[in-house]
């Protein structure tokens, strides 16, 4: 299989059942999206494929050959976090961490999404969205935090995106 | 997972010869995959269908939609035109899943998802939808989530998906791909089948039949709503959700579609409850007159029975909403 990872083209033998996930755990040796239920429903493995978020457990890695790929470890490195990771940090966006990578990358889509236009379930106007605390959560349901950060979470991430606000409107 | 062979024809003629030989078609995969682990399912051969285009959102000649069948969830949602003229279908859509599951499931393949019955995913208790003939656990077991309209005596499960409650509301039909046939424009209305005494046929789509897309009929009139109760505010399956489309002249519903998801094991469309409102002012008695039409047919299996009273307050609420 032929798989870009964090830019890096890379090139695997692995069994046809093989989920993406476990390419990039057991393979590739990428360990930051974790593995929690392997029944997306926690968010745990939630990577990039083409810029958009989804659940690594349950996709086949066959069916990414010629697709690119981000993990964790390609959103920022320990010197150089990316914004979203600096505010975890900072906020204290999480106790045992292990749902902490999914988040990231969760999040990270979810601001593109955001200045897409996408609506979500709780937005009263399909078409002008705001995103207040009740849009992060709401959009974030995907990714569940046993230690409940939540709130730590949700500031962590509404200072980035406030941050993108103001950095627009200059 | 048992083991499995995997093609990827990048044509349609490919994917329906690969299916004509038995091969599973797989789009997005969030259910498929997940029921594979499980080895609820267990193909033999895995078709992907993501070779082909059918990702397009085009307007018909009648002022409707077409809605390729690999359009991902997340996208119909959010396209402009579903936003504007089909807003149940995108709310429809935003309440169901997760965004990650939303960017990765397709229009087709949301259709054709299985149920989420306790019963069928798990291989050691009876289910005759999982394997015919070995019983119903559902019938006297835990049935909390189960169907209250519809059902036969061999399956009492629901089918699980927002998207198509809200098309079923809009009139959509299937377009498909036969091999070595032509393909046929199903309306969903004939697309699901009921239970039965073959739970395990669930849609009338023969061997190797492929979704290329699904139409909507130019949107109906009046104002539209889909509604979602569940036992969380996000990412859950729905215990009962309407769909509605409803239209009032002069205080007077001049029009009225109404589907319900969570209820039984197809979208649900009553022409009963539909009757009931048209011709009569907006009002408790015509909306109460809907419910009694929607639930005349319902019988609960125990834990589920509080289902019925809740599509009653949740349908009466909707209407109020609506012709408020």
């Amino acid at each position: 299989m032929r798989v870009t990872v964090n830019g890096e083209k890379r090139e695997v033998e692995a069994d046809i059942r093989t989920t993406l996930l476990d390419l990039l755990r057991e393979h590739l040796g990428l360990t930051g999206a974790k593995k929690g239920c392997d029944h997306g429903q926690c968010g745990a493995c939630t990577v990039l494929v083409n810029g958009r978020r989804i659940n690594a457990c349950l996709s086949l890695a066959v069916m990414h050959e010629g697709d690119q790929v981000v993990t964790i470890e390609g959103l920022g490195t320990p010197g150089a976090l990316s914004p979203l990771q600096d505010a975890f940090v900072r906020h204290d966006g999480f106790q045992c961490g292990y749902c902490t990578p999914g988040q990231v990358c969760s999040a990270t889509a979810m601001l593109d999404e955001v200045a897409k236009g996408w609506p979500s379930h709780v937005s009263d106007d399909l078409d002008h969205v705001a995103l207040t605390d009740a849009e992060i959560r709401e959009r974030m349901s995907g990714n569940i935090c046993r230690c409940s950060a939540y709130p730590t979470i949700v500031a962590a991430i509404r200072e980035v995106a406030e941050g993108r606000a103001a950095e627009a409107a200059e | 997972m048992k083991p499995f062979d995997y093609v990827r024809p990048d044509t349609v003629e490919g994917v329906l010869a690969a299916g004509a030989a038995g091969g599973r078609y797989i789009a997005g995969g969030t259910n498929l995959i997940d029921l594979m682990k499980l080895q609820v399912e267990t193909p033999g051969t895995l078709v992907d269908i993501a070779g082909l285009t059918m990702r397009d959102v085009a307007t018909l000649r009648d002022g409707g939609l077409s809605v390729g069948a690999l359009v991902p969830n997340a996208d119909l949602a959010a396209h402009p035109s579903i936003r504007d003229s089909y807003p149940m279908l995108s709310r429809a859509l935003l309440a169901g899943a997760s965004a990650q599951l939303r960017n990765m499931a397709s229009a087709g393949g949301n259709l054709l998802q299985r149920t989420r019955c306790y019963y069928f995913y798990e291989t050691a208790a009876a289910c005759n939808k999982r394997t015919p003939g070995s019983g119903c656990a559902a019938i006297g077991g835990f049935n909390r989530i189960h169907a209250v309209l519809g059902t036969s005596d061999k399956c009492i499960a629901t089918h699980p998906s927002d998207m198509a409650v809200a098309l079923r509301a809009l009139d959509a039909t299937v377009v498909t791909a036969r091999p070595h046939q032509d393909g046929r424009r199903i309306p969903l209305g004939d697309f699901y089948r009921l239970p039965g005494d073959t739970p395990e046929i669930e849609t009338v789509l023969e061997p190797g039949e492929l979704i290329i897309a699904v139409d909507l009929p130019p949107p109906p009139p009046g104002r539209q709503l889909y509604r979602k109760v569940r036992d969380r505010a996000s990412y859950a399956f729905a215990l009962v959700s309407v769909a509605a489309a409803v239209a009032v002249k002069d205080g007077v519903v001049t029009s009225a579609r109404l589907a319900f998801g969570g209820l039984a094991p197809m979208p649900w469309r009553s022409a009963e409850a539909e009757a009931a409102l048209v011709g009569r002012p907006a009002g408790t008695a015509a909306f109460e007159a809907a419910a009694d039409a929607l639930l005349a047919g319902a019988h609960g299996h125990g834990h589920n029975d509080f289902k019925i009273v809740l599509a009653r307050r949740t349908l009466i609420a909707c209407l109020r909403d609506l012709t408020a």
